[in-house]
């Protein structure tokens, strides 16, 4: 029992580690506030990091993002809506991790939908390609031999 | 026919990826293009009583040069800037971003100042209302105070003949 409690100790250890955000320690007014800005830290890029968010990356830039964000948040009380609009007004939709719906993005939501039809499209002229197949080997008796058969099996359904 | 279909999407692709290799990730479009330059009003890197503001230069056509001492790149771009800003007696406000006064001006010395005035952006807030996100990086201003074009990166010899100095030559031939 002993072991267990032990092994369920450090347990929780690791899964603290795991969800910090950012590096510097914050201070909020109240938990709506330490909310935002962690969904900010998740939600925003790094330029210079590319494929890191705000909370992942050490760049310069990202530390001044982050005191921008929090500047931003805790003394002018803004909403998701309006740091969003500041960055991208700045740094353009790149800074976003889910990018817009507009005309520039339209291929980029709707692309993936588009290679699914094209899929089912491909699959539909390719089975009916292969139905359409004639079985040469065989002979005009054969043949006739077959579609009765095949008759037979039809009727009884 | 049908079966060539498969093949036709391996070589779309196979284009597709090809081309996206051509680009270069680092190249973020800025949105500031096309927009009023972002206000500011920092002090002066050899005068710190003294102020300096986008407003000042308006009326004609300059380029805002984003560099710190610190900027390794700055340097390998510092020459062909120099002699392009000798060759155009073009007028280049240097943003010295998020470096040390002593620093920057050591550097300068070194290596010659080409910047017709210098703003001090310590704290790079400055910086964050120009989308700066990698240094150095270059604006082109034209006479009505709008930023025209953007230069991400060390300016080198190819740009300055293909896209530099055309887009100076456009903007001052237009209309202030």
């Amino acid at each position: 029992m002993k072991i267990f409690y032990s092994i369920l100790i450090s347990l929780s250890f690791l899964l603290a580690t795991v969800g910090q955000a950012g590096i510097e320690v914050r201070k909020f007014a109240n938990p709506e506030q330490e909310a935002l800005y962690d969904q900010m830290m998740y939600e925003l890029r790094c330029l210079v990091c590319q494929n890191e968010n705000l909370a992942a990356s050490n760049a310069e830039l990202a530390q001044d993002l982050r005191d921008e964000v929090y500047m931003m948040i805790t003394e002018k009380n803004l909403g998701e809506v309006e740091i969003k609009d500041f960055l991208v007004k700045r740094y353009g939709d790149f800074v976003l991790y889910k990018p817009p719906m507009k005309k520039s993005t339209v291929l980029l939501w709707a692309g993936p939908f588009l290679l699914l039809l094209l899929g089912f499209i491909i699959l539909f002229f390719v089975l009916r390609h292969n139905r359409q197949q004639p079985i040469s080997n065989l002979d005009k008796r054969k043949r006739a031999e077959m579609k009765k058969l095949l008759d037979t099996d039809n009727k009884e359904n | 026919m049908i079966r060539y279909i498969p093949l036709g999407i391996f070589a779309l692709l196979v284009t597709l990826l090809y081309f996206g290799l051509g680009n270069d990730p680092r190249k973020i479009p800025s949105p500031l293009v096309g927009k009023p330059v972002p206000d500011f009003n920092l002090p002066q890197l050899y005068d710190d009583k003294k102020t300096v503001k986008p407003d000042d230069l308006l009326g004609k056509v300059w380029v805002l040069n984003v560099w710190a001492s610190w900027c390794v790149s700055c340097r390998a771009e510092h020459a062909v800037l120099t002699q392009f800003i000798k060759d155009n007696q073009l007028t280049v406000l240097g943003l010295n971003y998020k470096d040390e006064r002593p620093d920057a001006k050591a550097w300068l010395a070194q290596f010659g100042n080409p910047y017709a005035v210098i703003a001090v952006d310590l704290d790079g807030r400055v910086g964050i209302d120009w989308g700066v996100y990698g240094v150095p990086e270059s604006f082109i201003i034209d006479k009505k105070g709008i930023i025209r074009y953007k230069f991400t990166g060390p300016i080198d010899q190819k740009a300055v003949v293909d896209i530099l100095k055309p887009m100076v030559d456009q903007l001052r031939a237009e209309e202030a």
